[in-house]
């Protein structure tokens, strides 16, 4: 076997500089790669496409089922809300899957190697995906109930205030948060099934825990609360739909919307003490 | 520059890495050689701030990794080659990779046609193969034009000219005053890349040293001395002569004997003394892998034991002939160019082969695929 000779030529460069410009990083930069990264995989397209055709498709299909007289109980963004109970499922998907597929793929590393500062990537996903998902919630939700006003908006629908607007607007938030919740939730669990597993229990356990715990009465008061602020029905009154029933006075959407504010910021805050400490 | 300060990483109660310190110098391709699970990944982790050293640390250009101002423009480094969404096309993957520190996009089309994936720029990486992975991953090292390069296994599923590529790459690379850190376990791929060796085992330094400088000091070089068989003593007259005048002799199968610690010439004085004529008198030059595997064989973490095939390729053991009391003596140093090598000569660990079947199990042609 030939060795090549070992002796250090004298010659040789010390250190080598390069002619490409060192801007220092800043977070827009993140965000560009951060927007990029979104917009080229399927995945996105696939969910927060199938986010649009559920909202929209589901929304169309009730409107063109109502009357104006069935308008009077109701706001004209009711109809997107149905849709968008099956819709938030795909926003979650999207915000477990914008980091767990770093994740799965070791993605991360090359990322976290181009760029050490692991919260300037990381605030940069955050601020990505829930633009991204608000932008198309929101889109999706107004087509439905723009429709909804022009189709039945005549005198027999009652009066209409920009209130319900403004619910729906909070409405949308509300989602995005479930979506940021699920990114967090990601970025601590690592692994997609785990995390998408995680949000559906957030959004489908608490209707069942609040009836279980309300046949007890030492726990029933807890159950009742559980019972009037869990995701659906949150969302069925930012959406206008007045739940009926014995559990007495409905909390306020501002209360509802705080709730799921104060849990998604513990477990964002979370997320960036674990990324920040973690071997990736 | 990178220089590690008694570098250790524990997971629970195992040491992956175990107070390594070392340098990697401008200007040269260093090779980081070690056993599977010596921690060698665990260490270039630990260079590029993704793990968090148990204790030690390591900087570059005298600067923690995560302290550097713009990362991507000092240090580019390709970990693992499969490390990329497969969902995504090549050049949106380097794109958004080289967005993060801001570079401009026209080097992303650069660094393609560095490595030569031009053609398949537009293709989801799923698609590719492991050697265009490689490429892949070595052009989104080279994306920032950094001062230090680092590659785990760059050569793993390349061809043969894209191992020669690499190679040739390595080495302008290091020409260009970059400092180059390699780790790969083709140990003739490293005999022609690296200038200079760390090597490790177990998580501790095993030697930091020149490749040509390694080899001296940790292989076994021999002269392999065949007397004829036309005379039925000869053999024993010569091993006697041999062993009377310092050196030592082992016996091959076939009845050559290897004979180290006596230069070639003494060799044939001693044998005409002697009166034996000799067929063979050939010199055996050690190549870097055999170096690798006597320095390293104590510290392989994972060695099979039961093979039920295992006698199908196991060697003869080396006889240890009659006029040999002392069983594996540790040898002396001498200036031949196939001097033993000396024990823990340097400061340097020297570990010597438990019984003579080892060293018969490197003698093979140094110049197969290691593998």
């Amino acid at each position: 076997m030939t060795v090549t000779p070992t002796t250090t030529t004298p010659d040789r460069p010390r250190s080598y500089t390069s002619a490409l410009p060192s801007p220092r990083p800043h977070l827009g930069h993140a965000l560009a790669s951060e927007w990029t990264k979104l917009i080229s995989i399927r995945s996105t397209l696939w969910t927060l496409g199938s986010l649009v055709v559920t909202v929209v498709g589901v929304g169309m299909l009730f409107v063109s089922q109502t009357t104006d007289r069935d308008y009077e109980s109701i706001s004209f963004t009711t109809p997107a809300l149905f849709g968008l109970m099956v819709g938030q499922v795909a926003v979650m998907v999207l915000g477990v899957l914008t980091i767990a597929s770093e994740h799965a793929t070791g993605l991360v590393r090359t990322t976290f190697t181009a760029a050490p500062d692991r919260f300037r990537v990381l605030t940069a996903k955050y601020l990505v995906f829930s633009i991204t998902a608000f932008v198309a919630t929101a889109l999706s939700v107004f087509v439905v109930g723009i429709a909804a006003s022009l189709a039945h908006g005549g005198a027999a629908s009652g009066a209409h205030t920009a209130d319900e607007w403004l619910g729906a607007v909070a409405g949308c938030l509300y989602v995005t948060l479930l979506g940021v919740l699920a990114l967090a939730i990601g970025a601590l669990v690592r692994h997609s099934a785990g995390a998408i597993a995680v949000m559906l229990g957030v959004v489908t356990l608490p209707p069942v825990l609040g009836a279980m715990l309300i046949v007890w009465e030492a726990v029933a008061p807890i159950g009742r609360e559980i019972l009037q602020r869990n995701v659906p029905v949150a969302l069925s009154q930012l959406f206008g739909m007045q739940e009926g029933g014995d559990l007495g006075a409905a909390p306020s959407n501002f209360s509802n919307v705080l709730i799921i504010l104060l849990i998604t910021g513990a477990t964002v805050a979370a997320s960036y003490v674990v990324v920040g400490r973690r071997d990736v | 520059m990178i220089e590690a300060v008694g570098l250790t990483k524990r997971y629970g109660a195992k040491t992956a890495v175990d107070q390594l310190s070392f340098q990697v110098k401008p200007g040269h391709v260093t090779g980081f050689l070690g056993p599977n699970g010596s921690g060698k990944s665990t260490t270039m982790r630990m260079i590029l701030g993704l793990d968090r050293p148990t204790s030690g640390q390591v900087t570059i250009n005298g600067l923690p990794f995560r302290e550097l101002p713009n990362a991507q423009r000092h240090v580019g480094a390709l970990l693992d080659a499969k490390a990329v969404h497969g969902g995504r096309r090549a050049r949106t993957h380097l794109l958004s990779i080289a967005q993060l520190s801001g570079i401009p996009e026209k080097r992303v089309d650069e660094v393609l046609a560095v490595v030569g994936l031009q053609d398949a720029a537009r293709q989801r990486t799923k698609g590719f193969s492991l050697g265009m992975g490689q490429r892949l991953g070595i052009a989104t090292a080279l994306l920032g034009d950094p001062q230090v390069l680092l590659f785990d296994e760059p050569v793993n599923g390349l061809d043969p000219e894209g191992i020669l590529w690499v190679r040739n790459l390595m080495r302008r690379l290091a020409a260009e005053g970059r400092t180059v850190f390699v780790s790969s376990h083709l140990m003739s791929e490293m005999a022609l890349t690296a200038d200079h060796l760390i090597v490790i085992g177990r998580g501790r330094l095993l030697a930091d040293m020149g490749t040509q400088e390694f080899i001296a000091h940790n292989s076994a070089g021999f002269a392999r001395v065949r007397a004829a068989d036309t005379d039925p003593d000869g053999r024993d007259t010569l091993g006697r002569a041999l062993a009377g005048a310092g050196g030592r002799v082992l016996q091959e199968p076939d009845g050559a004997l290897r004979v180290t610690g006596l230069e070639l010439p003494r060799i044939s004085d001693l044998a005409h003394g002697a009166g034996v004529r000799l067929w063979e008198l050939s010199p055996h030059r050690a190549s870097l892998e055999e170096a690798y595997m006597r320095m390293t064989q104590s510290a392989v973490e994972y060695t099979s034991t039961e093979d039920p095939r295992a006698e199908l390729w196991e060697q003869d053991p080396l006889a240890l002939p009659a006029w040999e009391d002392e069983p594996t003596a540790p040898e002396v140093p001498q200036a031949g160019f196939f001097a033993p090598p000396p024990p823990g000569a340097g400061g340097k660990p020297f570990l010597m082969p438990s019984n003579p079947g080892e060293l018969a199990s490197t003698a093979k042609d140094s110049t197969e695929d290691p593998r």
